[in-house]
């Protein structure tokens, strides 16, 4: 009775702050918010919110702080493995509705935004009103937002040139799980949102974290010059050990805006051979031209041992390739006619590519799933994320179960070759905390204990607790 | 339809659907109006599943997720998986499930039983549905039947678009006729609800009378009856939308446009763009007109958003609001500077002038559908 007291209570206090449409405690909603569209296990939030500004976050925090309510934000929920399921039931605040881009600054190439911007409005934006300039687009529907992919340190189509997305950041609006807000970069001094540096990086306190440790309401990150023509080789090899030296080969160039790898058991033609995306760009046609040149040349002997070639396309294939985002990644969820596909992106040294593969083929035949892999150069091969990925059938149970098998290993062979796996699901992450040195984890813990002493904020995410 | 509902797990919530095929903002009006992911494309598809498989029962709230779709089709044409021509039927087949076990919300209800009952979504007398036009010649083994459809025969703006329309025809000498008070509803909301039986028997009624009649080509006023016909299953006439007879009278030189000085927004009507592709004809048409300078909208032809009138919603409007759909595009076409909002469809109309009131834009944005702004140029 108590309890039920209680949640009316917090109920009207969120009525009050976002107003009656934007708070649904109705089940249908909280059905919705439950899961992403991954094969993490569903929990019911207690309410779902839905603020328009820093002000009303900051007042549902405050709240949610002093009730001890767990508070869980959410951009598009579109990571794929439970990051924002709300296992402690709580507050989900979806953040969509913060959708303004409030800046761009066209001389020193940056834009401040909120934290529901997706990436699609984003591109759009900048191609309709800064032809010349672009931010780095991952491979996520246009629907997910560009603040969630700098939580989780994605990585888009600048990638190989300028790193992971979290490290193109120039400033972060944060609301501190106490309900105070904090500016990091040159806007904690002024009206600039160009720079983290020279300051010490806070910033670091919030980025890969998860949602653990606050909540990013706005970001300036970094643009980049948009080039007007976009060209795409493919590379072809059938020997994985051949991978990481094409890598390093065509990275040491310094032409290509984008490497991306590929390999998939069907259709047929594609059986037994990996795929380099190599993408090139140009201002003009000679541009273009040179940096296919030098690029052809870095594998000249390659191509003259018969160990690997370029593939030619066909006008079909190089005008998906070269779509923005590739759409072909989404409709992986439909190989198998159901709906779904997970996936663990293992962040992996170069040279460890054939490893990685070779375990991705073993980890399908073991559990008798059908598999492609997926992978993007990290600064100049300075390090790749290499995604194990399966498709399953929403209506095939005991597919999912196998399906889930095959993950769960594909997360352990990620930390026996050495690497890390790139925003896993929170039994996972607590499995790298055991494994990771034990000083690091303890700072960690020691930073959300400081930061969040009540544990309210995205509990189940970098916590040796559910 | 031989769409069932046994594929409706392969949506993967992945959220294309949201978007336009530009990206430019949210693009499914009950989204854009609620913002909840329960009310996108996705999070629909997904609570259909779940209320199917017995994971959540029926309720007002996921009635409302349910017939607060506009059947835009905008989740068609953007999703990118190959199932996507299926994803507005599993929306139909879902409602007609509901429909077949009484579950409909009491307007929705309402709406179907004033068709079934008067003729008519409002419930008027049938007799009150064409009395206003009197005068306009019975049809008669015309070149055209001109069929005008519940929402130009009832309201008030709707029928000032048929009246223009009507006179834009006369004027070029156009030969046609209407049908007066036996004229039927076409069935097109009727089937986007989901209540086929009622559709089928509009549609069975409407194609014995225009064949005992002699009919050969149908002229719409309204892309929704336009689309209804369209989708007949014993059709032996044509149909056409007017813009599509406008246009070719332009081209043949039957109607002779002088100048507008106004600059305009074009409003591509879903049933009219989106389901059967006419993005052309409307805007060759306002392009003949001297001095009128045509702007687009950030979301146009595809990519068109919604003035939120379709399903039936003009009549019930879930989605009224400062967030409903028809301010949100009034809202977007005053941002281009222009003076006037064309449309093509009396819903629209309806619907947009509705806003632009309700947003206190009177004297700043005008909405004229595409017979008066010809009329305008033949002054």
């Amino acid at each position: 009775m108590r309890a039920v007291k209680k949640k009316e209570e917090i109920y009207k206090a969120l009525v009050e702050i976002v107003g009656r449409e934007y708070v649904s405690d109705r089940k249908e909603d909280l059905y919705i918010y439950s899961r992403d569209p991954g094969l993490a296990e569903a929990h019911e939030p207690d309410f779902v919110v839905l603020p328009k500004t820093v002000e009303e976050v900051q007042r549902i925090v405050r709240m949610a702080n002093k009730e001890r309510i767990p508070v869980v934000p959410v951009g598009a929920s579109l990571s794929l493995s439970g990051l924002t399921v709300p296992y402690k039931g709580g507050i989900v605040i979806d953040l969509r509705r913060m959708d303004r881009i409030i800046e761009v600054n066209r001389r020193s190439r940056y834009a401040v935004i909120e934290a529901g911007v997706t990436q699609g409005k984003l591109k759009a934006y900048l191609e309709e009103n800064f032809p010349d300039l672009c931010h780095s687009l991952p491979e996520a529907p246009p629907s997910a937002t560009v603040v969630g992919n700098l939580v989780i340190h994605g990585q888009g189509h600048l990638a190989q040139q300028y790193g992971f997305n979290s490290s193109m950041v120039t400033g972060l609006e944060v609301v501190l799980p106490n309900g105070d807000v904090c500016r990091i970069g040159s806007c904690a001094l002024g009206p600039y949102w160009f720079s983290l540096e020279p300051f010490p990086i806070p910033a670091g306190l919030f980025l890969g974290w998860f949602g653990a440790t606050g909540i990013i309401t706005k970001a300036g990150i970094r643009l980049y010059p948009k080039k007007k023509l976009r060209d795409v080789e493919v590379f072809i090899v059938e020997d994985p050990n051949l991978v990481p030296e094409v890598i390093y080969r065509v990275t040491h160039t310094e032409m290509a805006e984008d490497v991306t790898t590929s390999a998939q058991p069907y259709p047929p033609m594609y059986q037994g051979i990996i795929m380099i995306q190599v993408y090139i760009t140009g201002d003009v046609e000679e541009e273009l031209e040179f940096k296919r040149k030098l690029i052809w040349r870095s594998l000249k002997d390659v191509i003259d041992s018969k160990e690997g070639g370029f593939m030619a396309l066909t006008p079909d294939v190089r005008g998906t390739l070269l779509e923005e985002p590739i759409p072909t990644l989404t409709r992986f969820a439909d190989v198998l006619r159901g709906g779904g596909f997970v996936y663990c992106g293992a962040i992996i040294p170069v040279e460890k590519f054939p490893d990685a593969l070779k375990r991705l083929f073993e980890i399908a035949e073991r559990h008798q799933v059908t598999f492609a892999h997926s992978g993007r150069v990290i600064g100049r091969g300075h390090c790749m994320m290499f995604a194990f990925a399966y498709p399953f059938n929403r209506e095939d149970a005991e597919g999912m179960e196998r399906t889930k098998r095959a993950l769960h290993d594909s997360y352990v062979a990620t930390l026996e070759i050495g690497g890390i796996p790139w925003k896993p699901e929170p039994s996972v992450q607590r499995t790298v905390i055991e494994r990771m040195d034990k000083g690091v984890a303890e700072l960690l813990k020691r930073i959300r204990s400081l930061l969040d002493p009540n544990g309210i904020m995205s509990t189940a995410n970098w916590s040796v607790e559910l | 339809m031989s769409t069932s509902l046994a594929d409706i797990h392969r949506c993967f919530r992945c959220g294309w659907c949201k978007l336009p095929t530009n990206f430019v903002d949210y693009n499914c009006p009950p989204y854009v109006r609620f913002k909840f992911e329960s009310y996108s494309p996705g999070g629909r598809l997904w609570l259909i599943r779940a209320w199917l498989k017995g994971e959540l029962g029926w309720s007002e709230r996921l009635a409302e997720v349910l017939f607060s779709c506009v059947g835009c089709r905008n989740c068609a044409e953007s999703c990118k998986m190959r199932f996507k021509d299926e994803v507005m039927d599993w929306i139909v087949v879902a409602r007609s499930i509901a429909v077949e076990e009484g579950l409909v919300p009491p307007k929705v209800r309402d709406f179907l039983e004033n068709i079934a009952r008067y003729g008519n979504p409002w419930g008027l007398p049938r007799v009150q549905r064409m009395a206003w036009a009197s005068r306009v010649k019975k049809y008669d083994g015309d070149e055209y039947l001109l069929y005008l459809g519940c929402e130009s025969c009832y309201p008030e703006r709707g029928r000032e678009m048929a009246k223009n329309v009507i006179a834009v025809l006369e004027a070029a000498g156009v030969s046609f006729g209407v049908l007066g008070n036996e004229e039927e509803c076409d069935g097109n909301e009727a089937y986007m609800l989901g209540e086929l039986g009622l559709f089928q028997e509009l549609a069975s009624r409407n194609a014995t009378k225009f064949k005992e009649l002699g009919v050969k080509k149908v002229l719409t006023v309204s892309p929704h009856a336009y689309n209804s016909m369209k989708r007949y299953p014993e059709r032996g006439f044509e149909v056409l939308h007017f813009t599509q007879l406008l246009h070719e009278l332009v081209q043949r030189g039957k109607l002779v446009l002088s100048s507008v000085r106004y600059k305009v927004a074009y409003h591509d009507p879903c049933f009219l763009g989106r389901y059967n592709r006419i993005y052309l004809e409307p805007r060759r048409v306002l392009q003949s007109i001297e001095r009128l300078r045509l702007v687009e909208m950030r979301r146009s032809k595809e990519n068109a958003f919604c003035c939120g009138g379709g399903g039936g919603n003009f009549v019930f409007d879930l989605l009224h609001g400062p967030e409903g759909p028809a301010r949100v595009r009034v809202r977007e076409a005053l941002e281009t500077g222009a003076e006037v909002l064309a449309v093509a469809c009396p819903i629209c109309k309806c619907m947009l002038d509705d806003a632009v009131k309700d947003e206190g834009l009177e004297g700043k944005i005008e909405v004229k559908d595409l017979a008066e702004i010809v009329l305008d140029a033949m002054k």
